[in-house]
């Protein structure tokens, strides 16, 4: 019998023991590792996810904080402005845009052409002259007075100064140069080969052009080699011998295609001159070049003013004057002068190189000041970037949210004390409990749909006002608060119920002495979270018209307006990069909204929170 | 400001009746409040609510039927000159009026207009003083018979506490008003819109676009027009975006809440829920934001990479963006769903030898797998339902591709295309957005009530 037992211990051990065994279990076992690397894999997933997602709003966000303003010496005065500052009205109609554009053109005196001065106003702000007549008739002791008043500058300026238009690298001056001054071209000789960067660059984009020509050409190669074998196919079905009407037909396809073929073949021809051409010059480093838009430019900084450089070889280059040299230059010592490369082409920016040296100019007299964008926090909308704001949509957010919470609120609350406090377990109270809580999963465009339809067809209620809005996500948030609430109330123990009813309380006595006010803090709880939900709610806000392009900040109910998710839609729709940056700060006061209202909720439950 | 200014004189007017009741159950009682069968603010409260109760109501019929009343008052006054119009040009002919009566400055108008301009005027004058009249009578009356009514004896707080139960009732019943409105508005409008196009074309058809019925698409229907509102490549599109975020989400939603549930530290848990819970607080605005300027160029850029040509409004990026979206929808309900499998299971699954892991695929899964796939409806529900991410990142023009490289328009994408802007409520294109939200509610209802269904069953299972 124990020799039996034995034996079979031994072979139940065996089965634990054997080799066999011991890989099944550390299969088991790495299946579980596994299986818990995959879980937290899954959360590491969403973490950088969210990490991304804010990491890519915050980057961009954080520039448009900040905006440069032109302080210029605007002569505020009675004979520019036609007033000495005492009539308001006068003031208020008096020619900003003159004056703006005449400041700053005398500035740049040297700028005479139409086109130049054009491009020269388009530093400033388009909004500039609208800016500056706001704090003239703010302060209307500007007029006359020292203070120099500052105006924002434009979007691509302000993104210049910010160093998001083009990297650029100084090389310090190598040579001595001679300088030769005919008409408004200057030939630049020098006596190294300081250039040769510059050529360089300009060879490997015609080395680009070359290329592309290439691949164009082997393209036609390849149709005309398909339209020759077209012609072989006509000319073996006609050497066949088909009828009339077919040969007619097959004679007309192949004079077509032969035409073709020709024009291909000339078209072949073309690009393959062009790109031998190109070839040619790119393999010849003594030939110059003529430095075009598409090419990185050079900017030289010698005499007190910069010039372009428009053609180079190794060791010459002519140039035009981007700000005014001295008059007498004509040669220049290896340290009297530097080269400024930028890294990204002229055609792929909106910021040309003379506006960059222009607003470099500004910014070394001194009249560049950089600092918080307070545009952005006190304007509405507008169709320019540095003159929009958030602040109109924030007012219109806050006064929908008003009405969302003077309605949903109380509602709320009422609806929740009814179904948990007083309801008789019976049909209808059933029906409004599945109610409840299938209204809570409608997508929320549904209620938009609502809203136009009952808010505004109806009852012909105003579009685009934030009560309409207010109403609308009042009823998307009802649920919400309702379903809150309720929880809230059901956690109040029933022994205080009892105990007011005990002492002679009545029911809604009870509710409203003891039972409501224990619940308060997490039905409070409850309400923000909803009104959080309702400040990042967009869709239905589409629906009742809350897209308008409202320029002025909001003061009534009735009053057009936007919301500030509806904002940062309309601006993500913008193709300036100006505006994606807004976009991105709009975002953030959006999330800086949402977390205040989520850590007052978190702080309530946390001081509030009792465990019966 | 007007508001403002009304609110004051309401808070006035309901001060003044709680404090004139109270005063005067003082006053009966000689000093001593305690011989009242209710208290004198009960008292106050009756005058209140029987002075101010009667002029709401009346003031908020009035508010409804105001335009009725105006509308067949300037009607009678103008029978000549509207003899001439259809209902239609008549009803447009009003609008306009009545516009321009309550705007203030008056253009050039025709003699009609101005007459209808200035009948409007005078009605609302006259209207707006017996108005007027009418509520502060009945604020008056209702307000001194109650005060009457005040003695050592009277049941105030029965009074109070009654009609405050009424509005307790009330106010639970508006909840069952929005969804009477949602569903009788939707019903409606795709009521009147399957008049004009053919209620099989619509769900059947395989062309979608709208913006080509425009012309002519208001007065009449004709054969083209219904032939472009067919709504099967919205519904197509739809599923294929769905199907993207749901391939993104219910992994990762289930992975983390099964990860959060059976593996992580207290510790653990506590850091990651609440980021979890951020990622389900974010603006869907934000997310189509982020889909629309990061995550599609990125995906058209890498398929440029690897020789693929990515639409730059690919239903991929839509779909993956929502997918991320809804993780921490899954995830929650999933956690409840595996937190509320009996422990027992567990204990017994360990017992036997089997793995943690095992014990989550062998037993505990299959035990919630009900939960789970409810929940994964829920979220299905979430995804269909959601607008602005697709309306940022998804395409317009309705393809008819299940490609997910390619841009495919939704539902909710072109609800809004279609009712952004002005809108006319007896065009084609109008109504189709809201037989495209009838099909909408639907689906999204249907799935919840199952789902929830699904849930309630299951927790019975195991309580």
């Amino acid at each position: 019998m124990t020799d039996l037992a034995g034996g079979n211990v031994q072979e139940i051990n065996s089965i634990h023991t054997s080799d066999e065994a011991r890989a099944r279990l550390a299969k088991r076992y790495r299946a579980e590792g596994n299986f818990k690397w995959l879980g937290r894999s899954a959360i590491g997933v969403s973490v950088a996810f969210l990490l991304l997602l804010l990491s890519s709003v915050v980057s961009q966000g954080i520039p448009a904080f900040t905006f440069n303003f032109a302080q210029l010496p605007f002569q505020l005065n009675a004979e520019t402005l036609g007033t000495d500052g005492s009539d308001a009205n006068a003031l208020k109609k008096a020619d900003y845009d003159g004056l703006v554009r005449n400041t700053i053109r005398g500035e740049f005196p040297h700028v005479t052409s139409r086109k130049g001065k054009r491009l020269l106003g388009g530093i400033l702000s388009s909004g500039a002259p609208v800016y500056l007549r706001q704090q003239v008739l703010d302060d209307p002791s500007l007029v006359g007075g020292t203070k120099t008043p500052e105006v924002p500058i434009s979007d691509f300026a302000d993104l210049y100064l910010k160093g998001q238009i083009t990297p650029s690298s100084y090389v310090d001056g190598g040579a001595n140069l001679t300088f030769a001054l005919d008409d408004k071209s200057y030939s630049i000789v020098a006596d190294q080969p300081v250039f040769t960067d510059q050529l360089k660059a300009a060879k490997a984009r015609l080395a680009v052009q070359a290329a592309s020509l290439r691949d164009e050409q082997a393209g036609q190669l390849r149709s005309a080699a398909k339209l020759e074998g077209d012609i072989v196919a006509y000319k073996e079905r006609l050497a066949a011998g088909p009828e009339a009407d077919v040969k007619e037909r097959l004679e007309k396809s192949l004079e077509k295609t032969e035409e073709d073929l020709k024009l291909v073949r000339v078209r072949i021809e073309q690009l393959a001159s062009k790109a031998d051409e190109l070839d040619a010059r790119i393999a010849n480093d003594g030939l110059g070049e003529t430095l075009t838009a598409d090419m990185p430019s050079a900017l030289l900084y010698v005499g007190g003013g910069v010039l372009k450089l428009t053609s180079v070889t190794n060791s010459t280059a002519t140039a035009e004057a981007y700000m005014p040299v001295a008059e007498d230059l004509s040669a220049a010592a290896p340290s009297d002068w530097r080269l400024r490369n930028m890294e990204v082409v002229e055609a792929n920016r909106k910021f040309s190189d003379q506006e960059i040296v222009w607003t470099d100019e500004l910014v070394e007299r001194g009249y560049i000041r950089n600092g918080f964008n307070s545009i952005f926090f006190s304007r509405g909308a507008s169709r320019e970037p540095e003159m929009a704001g958030v602040w109109g949509a924030v007012v219109g957010s806050a006064l929908t949210l008003i009405v969302t919470l003077a309605l949903s609120f109380p509602l709320g609350v009422a609806a929740a004390i009814y179904l948990e406090e007083f309801a008789p377990k019976n049909r209808w109270t059933t029906l409004i409990e599945v109610n409840i809580n299938n209204l809570a999963a409608v997508p929320s465009i549904v209620f938009g749909l609502l809203g136009l339809a009952v808010f505004l067809n109806y009852f012909e209620l105003d579009r685009s006002a934030p009560y309409v809005g207010g109403m609308v996500l009042a009823l998307m948030t009802l649920p919400t608060i309702i379903i809150a609430s309720r929880a809230a109330l059901r956690a109040v123990p029933p022994s205080i119920r009892e105990a007011a009813l005990g002492i002679g309380a009545s029911r809604l006595q009870t509710v409203t002495h003891h039972v409501l006010p224990l619940a308060m803090p997490g039905i409070l709880t409850g309400t923000i979270i909803g009104m959080a939900q309702a400040l990042g709610e967009t869709a239905p806000l589409l629906m009742i018209g809350m897209v308008a392009f409202v320029v002025d900040v909001p003061a009534a109910f009735s009053d057009p307006a936007t919301v500030l998710p509806v904002q940062i839609f309309m601006w993500a729709d913008f193709p300036e990069p100006a505006f994606q940056q807004r976009t991105s700060a709009a975002i953030m006061v959006l999330l800086g909204f949402l977390i205040a209202m989520n850590a007052i909720a978190v702080v309530l439950r946390k001081k509030f929170e009792r465990r019966w | 400001m007007q508001f403002w200014l009304t609110l004051l004189v309401v808070l006035l007017v309901a001060g003044g009746l709680f404090y004139t009741g109270r005063s005067r159950a003082f006053a009966i009682t000689g000093g001593d409040a305690t011989v009242l069968h209710s208290k004198p603010e009960f008292h106050g409260g009756m005058v209140l609510i029987a002075g101010l109760l009667p002029a709401i109501f009346v003031y908020v019929a009035w508010l409804v039927f105001y335009r009725y009343f105006a509308d067949s008052s300037v009607t009678a006054q103008l029978a000549t000159e509207l003899s001439g119009l259809t209902a239609l040009e008549q009803e447009s002919f009003l609008r306009g009026a009545f516009n321009l009566a309550n705007g203030q400055n008056v253009g050039n108008v025709s003699d009609a207009e101005l007459k209808a301009i200035e009948a409007y005027r005078a009605f609302n004058g006259a209207a707006n003083l017996i108005l007027q009249l009418v509520l502060a009578a009945l604020v008056l009356g209702g307000g001194f018979l109650a005060w009457r009514q005040i003695s050592i004896s009277f049941r105030a707080r029965q009074f109070v506490e009654g009609t405050v139960s009424v509005a307790l009732i009330a106010a639970s019943g508006v909840a069952i008003l929005t969804t009477l409105g949602i569903v009788l508005s939707l019903i409606f409008e795709s009521l009147n819109f399957f008049q004009k196009v053919p209620f099989f074309d619509f769900l059947f058809g395989t062309h979608w676009s709208p913006q080509s019925a425009f012309e002519g698409a208001g007065s009449e229907a004709s054969e083209r027009n219904s032939e472009v509102f067919g709504a099967i490549p919205i519904f197509a599109g739809t599923l294929l975006i769905t199907t993207i975020a749901i391939l993104v989400a219910a992994p990762i939603g289930l992975m983390s809440a099964i990860y959060l549930s059976d593996y992580a530290t207290p510790k653990f848990r506590a850091v990651a829920k609440p980021i979890l819970e951020i990622l389900a607080g974010i603006p869907t605005v934000v997310y189509g934001f982020f889909a629309a300027l990061t995550v599609a160029p990125f995906f058209r850029n890498a398929g440029e990479g690897i020789g693929l040509s990515v639409s730059s409004e690919s239903a991929l990026a839509a779909g993956l963006v929502m997918g991320i979206m809804i993780i921490p929808f899954v995830s929650s309900l999933s956690d409840d769903v595996i937190n509320s499998v009996p422990q027992s299971l567990r204990d017994g699954s360990s017992g036997l030898g089997a793995t943690k892991s095992e014990t989550i695929r062998r037993v505990i899964l299959p035990a919630a797998l009900p939960g789970i796939v409810s929940a994964l409806m829920l979220a299905i529900s979430r995804a269909i339902g959601e607008t602005m991410i697709v309306v940022m990142a998804a395409g317009l023009s309705a393809n008819l591709t299940i490609n997910p490289l390619e841009a495919v328009t939704t539902v909710t994408v072109q609800i809004v295309t279609l009712l952004v802007g002005d809108q006319e409520f007896d065009s084609a294109k109008t109504l189709a957005a809201f037989a495209l939200g009838l099909v909408l509610f639907c689906v999204t209802l249907m799935l919840n009530v199952i789902a929830l269904r699904v849930i309630q069953k299951y927790r019975e299972q195991y309580d």
